[in-house]
């Protein structure tokens, strides 16, 4: 991203804990954020041991709602039949507390944002949905519902406030003495806690491939005090940007922007699977001929994993060739500090994209050998 | 590497450590910049026979966070490299300015090394970084 004077950025509620950490901050999706602490292969390699805490609250959490009629019999049938119009996903047959990873498309069908849409647990609160959308791309989003569901759904936007994640095998264990909740949960699974006069989100989700929790926290003592508590504990560190995306990067996950965008639909970033078999039959949703065309005829061009098969790491925009051919492109790599070694993800032209497929990786002019993978390069811990 | 004229080490602004011995230079980059860089994971070091001048991108270094180019700080020959780094990159953590070194310069202007820093310069200079 461009770079951006580091004094009109915006700075998370955390800014000072990051500092007092000794993390070094630079600026990221509008805010001044902390890169790495202690250094990205340490960090990575303890989240996936242990537990890391990350500031995600640059990110956009909000809260949709019905502007009347909230807690009414089909009420969430109500909000559900609204936010359908921007995603492809079943809303409506979300159980209280169940969330999903969604996408929002234009009309074309092309990615315009991932998104995680929850369902409230509480009775009283149907017909009001937690949506997570990315921070590079929360004002955007948030026109855009507003402008499509603006007459009969209100949106609070939250980004105000504290989000962390808490990842890795420990997680559970830490974070179970402040909030009993947590254990109960499975992955994907939302509860909403009344504490000391105020409202809590925890979801058992994250961006790791490791078991973990995203925690929504007031912005003041209290919440500070929580986030504190949880970097107290020996089991926990804070953990930088970069070790973040290489977390996810190994996780086979997709980062906004990189991974997909507004050029590619879900079946070409290989998240048909986001699209529940009801939707599909409904063809209800934006772009949905192309995407349903796509599903049933293959795309031309597929989103896989790729292993270097040299040492070097083939980074984003790195070119992919067969038979002295360009058959794709790199969109994230780098380093997988759990895998030791490169790891990639890319388009390539869907004939090529069995796992195994040899390609060769254009880094700095030089061919150097790679293969297509099967994402992702570890074996996700979620609890399920 | 055996050395038996009289040598001296010199700085660049890129942070490369540049040891004159004759008309070699062998040259990496200093524990400063190994130490911003964070978990070095691969080092391209040039092609022997390739020539650069003073200023060319001459290898990259790669860390987990990035790939970062280092420049030729004398222009000239590269005449050996090491070998080492393809297997054990992190020897550019561990010994950054003795068994982390890149290559041997051969190199063709003299006056060039006149514009390289002395250590002293090198540790006034990474105090504004």
């Amino acid at each position: 991203m461009a770079e951006q004077a580091i004094d009109t950025l915006r700075k998370t509620p955390l800014h000072a804990i990051h500092e007092e950490m000794g993390g070094k901050m630079v600026p990221f999706a509008g805010y001044e954020m902390p890169v790495q602490f202690e250094g990205v292969k340490p960090e990575h390699l303890w989240t996936r041991e242990h537990a890391g805490l990350f500031d995600v609250s640059h990110m956009g959490p909000c809260f949709l709602y019905l502007k009347e009629g909230l807690g009414e019999p089909g009420a969430h049938e109500k909000i559900s039949a609204l936010i359908e119009r921007l995603v492809p996903s079943a809303i409506a047959t979300l159980k209280p507390g169940q969330g999903r990873l969604t996408v929002l498309l234009n009309d074309e069908g092309g990615i315009l944002d991932d998104l995680i849409i929850t369902r409230m647990p509480d009775e009283n609160l149907a017909g009001m949905l937690y949506i997570v959308v990315n921070g590079a791309v929360k004002q955007e989003d948030w026109a855009l519902i507003r402008e499509k569901l603006g007459d009969e759904a209100e949106l609070q936007t939250a980004d105000d406030r504290i989000l962390v994640a808490l990842q890795g095998p420990e997680a559970e264990a830490v974070l179970s003495p402040h909030f009993p909740e947590a254990s109960e949960l499975s992955f994907m699974r939302c509860a909403h806690v009344q504490k000391d006069g105020e409202r809590y989100m925890v979801s058992r989700c994250g961006y790791t491939g490791e078991d973990g929790f995203e925690l929504l926290l007031p912005a003041n003592e209290t919440g500070l005090a929580y986030v504190r508590g949880l970097l107290a504990d020996e089991r926990v560190k804070p953990i930088g940007l970069g070790a973040r995306d290489s977390l996810r990067l190994e996780a086979g996950l997709c980062l906004y922007g990189h991974d997909m965008d507004a050029s590619r639909t879900p079946v070409e970033a290989d998240l048909q699977w986001v699209i529940q078999k009801s939707r599909r039959e409904r063809a209800d949703f934006p772009g949905a001929d192309r995407i349903l065309k796509q599903i049933a005829d293959g795309p031309a061009e597929k989103r896989v994993g790729i292993l270097p098969l040299e040492r070097a790491p083939a980074r984003e925009g790195t070119e992919i060739h067969v038979d002295g051919e360009k058959v794709g492109m790199v969109t994230s790599g780098g380093f997988g500090p759990s895998t030791d070694g490169p790891v990639a993800m890319g388009y390539v032209r869907a004939d090529l994209a069995k796992a195994g497929t040899k390609i060769d990786l254009m880094v700095r002019g030089k061919a150097r050998a790679g293969e297509v993978a099967d994402l992702p390069f570890v074996k996700p811990n979620y609890k399920r | 590497m055996t050395h038996f004229t009289q040598q001296s080490t010199f700085y660049t602004e890129d942070h490369e450590w540049v040891t004159v011995h004759g008309d070699l230079a062998t040259v990496g980059i200093t524990k400063f910049a190994a130490d911003q860089l964070g978990d070095v994971v691969f080092v391209e070091v040039p092609e022997v026979g390739k020539t650069f001048k003073k200023g060319d991108e001459m290898a990259v270094v790669e860390s987990v966070k990035a790939a970062s180019d280092v420049y030729a700080p004398l222009s000239g020959e590269i005449i050996d490299t090491n070998g080492d780094l393809a297997d054990a990159p992190e020897k550019v953590n561990e010994h950054p300015e003795s068994e982390g070194w890149f290559c041997v310069i051969k190199f063709s202007d003299g006056a060039e090394t006149k514009n390289l820093m002395d250590k002293d310069a090198y540790l006034e200079f990474c105090k504004g970084q």
